[in-house]
């Protein structure tokens, strides 16, 4: 059983890293912790479901889902938190809060509030087929199955995590990223439109959390307008117990919080699963405030 | 080529520049002298676009750039090196200098610049993969007067280059500010070391409380009575 929650508790732990980077990302960026990014991460979920039931192919739906959130993040960017940027930072909190309330209500109103699943016919069948299913002749003592949508989940989280890690270190645009969230300033005087980055940076989290979306949407085959809000809560405090700026942390405090949630449901009651998770972060936070791989940031004078 | 008219700029309801006039033609180094507060800092920062006028022109080889964005103002070629140096401490020496050719696409020029740095800045080239922020001030200075050249500015800002540096390299500082002018790019130079900067520039304005109150070519501000008691210490 122990192997069958980690690889579970590895499973959901990607799918938070997947949203943790994004609130590590805007934080990083412009210190806004982004409240309505785990709605993005629910918006990606329905807007696949649209799409498949639309009779648009998988892959397509996928793609299309993908790019309905970079947008939705864009616009969130450019719409709602450009006009306070330069504000007291509590107005782009409140704002943050406000935008996920509307994400959420918009969703109720054009989905409803009913639980919706992806139909049988819509996934392919490879992701249901099992990769692993022990025991067998070679093991006949471990218990272990593990679907290849489960190994999709790892596999993809993981090339997308190195390919984020790519983009912000190899590339310009990445430098740029890096450079607005040591001084903005200084990065307008070197040419950087800087707004222009920003909504980058929005746009990468938001492509990520709707890969989230989509897979948890597939996993649990159940989606409704208020997932984003226990996600995003969740994710966040991953990205806090990572250390939060960083992006590495991010994706180990999703998979620390995951693994945490998976055990302590397994191994204690399911009933005190996300107690559990946040258990997991505060333990952490008491020994350690800055989280995992954060820099502990010293004010200078 | 570079011009103010009657620049006003507030900060919320205070006015920081009361009407500022300066001009820097080809080939110049102009400083602008005065005390903490005076305005020195805010005049750039209009230039540059990172705060606006309320009133006035900047007007920039013909063209009135006022409302232009700070990314727009450096792509005409205006190229600002704040006070404080302001390199990005957690981004290596290389990072940082591509950086500052942030608006050049060409690889190959990059590549060009990069050396050109070099043989102003030698040091930079041994340190091309150390973190900015740990370096020296002095050093830190090179680095933020190289990533300003890294676009081939046609006219460079330099905001207090000497703060807070050894003597010694104040005036290295300087020698090699003379330089990049030899070699053809304007220079509009703020500084508190009223001293220095009289002596390597052209032309000098002296700003007290936002307002120009004294110009001329730097040999006559260097023998003025007045700037001689309040700027040079005698």
């Amino acid at each position: 059983m122990l192997l069958q929650q980690l690889v579970n508790g590895i499973v959901l732990g990607c799918v938070y890293a997947l949203i943790a980077v994004g609130y590590t990302l805007v934080y990083g960026v412009i210190e806004l912790i982004n409240f309505a990014h785990g709605d993005i991460y629910m918006l990606g979920a329905f807007f696949m479901y649209t799409f498949l039931n639309f009779g648009v192919p998988f892959l397509p739906s996928f793609v299309l889902a993908v790019i309905c959130c970079i947008i939705v993040g864009i616009l969130l960017d450019i719409i709602a938190y450009r006009p306070v940027r330069y504000a007291d930072r509590l107005a782009a909190l409140i704002t943050a809060i406000g935008m996920s309330i509307f994400f959420e209500n918009i969703a109720l109103l054009i989905w409803g509030a009913d639980i919706k699943r992806y139909s049988r016919e819509w996934i392919p069948h490879f992701f249901k087929k099992l990769f692993i299913n022990l025991p067998n002749e070679h093991f006949q003592n471990v218990f272990l199955t593990v679907s290849y949508l489960q190994i999709t989940i790892i596999v993809l989280s993981i090339i997308l995590m190195i390919i984020l890690h790519l983009i912000i270190h190899k590339t310009k645009m990445g430098t740029a990223m890096r450079a607005i969230a040591q001084d903005k300033r200084a990065a307008a005087l070197m040419g950087i439109d800087v707004n222009r980055v920003i909504s980058f940076t929005f746009a990468l989290g938001s492509g990520l959390a709707a890969v989230a979306g989509i897979f948890i949407g597939m996993y649990y085959n159940s989606i409704y307008p208020m997932m984003g809000y226990i996600a995003g809560i969740k994710a966040f405090a991953a990205a806090v117990l990572g250390g939060i700026g960083s992006v590495p942390g991010a994706m180990l405090g999703g998979v620390v919080l995951g693994m945490a949630e998976t055990l302590g449901a397994g191994y204690i009651s399911s009933a005190y699963r996300h107690g559990i998770a946040y258990a997991a972060m505060i333990f952490v936070i008491l020994f350690n405030p800055a989280g995992l791989m954060g820099k502990r940031k010293v004010d200078k004078v | 080529m570079l011009e103010l008219r009657n620049v006003h700029t507030f900060y919320g309801k205070i006015e920081a520049l009361k009407g500022i006039n300066l001009k820097v033609n080809k080939g110049e180094i102009v400083c602008l002298i005065g005390a903490n507060g005076a305005g020195k800092t805010t005049t750039l920062l209009t230039i540059s676009g990172i705060v606006k006028p309320k009133e006035g022109d900047v007007i920039f080889d013909g063209k009135t750039i006022n409302n232009y964005s700070p990314d727009k103002i450096v792509k005409l070629g205006i190229v600002h090196v704040p006070e404080g140096r302001r390199i990005f401490p957690e981004l290596t020496v290389e990072e940082n200098l591509i950086l500052g050719a942030y608006i050049q696409k060409d690889k190959q020029k990059i590549k060009e610049n990069l050396e050109k740095v070099f043989t102003l800045f030698p040091i930079l080239k041994e340190r091309f993969k150390q973190l900015g922020g740990t370096m020296s001030g002095g050093e830190q200075q090179m680095l933020a007067i190289a990533r300003g050249l890294m676009s081939e500015p046609k006219i460079l800002l330099l905001d207090e280059p000497s703060l807070g540096l050894a003597p010694k390299i104040v005036e290295r500082i300087f020698d090699i500010i003379t330089e990049i002018n030899s070699e053809g790019t304007p220079i509009l130079l703020v500084e508190q070391n009223a001293n220095m900067a009289l002596q390597i520039s052209t032309r000098g304005y002296v700003i007290e409380t936002g307002k120009i109150i004294l110009e001329g070519s730097s040999k006559e501000l260097l023998n003025n009575d007045e700037v001689k008691k309040a700027y040079l210490g005698e």
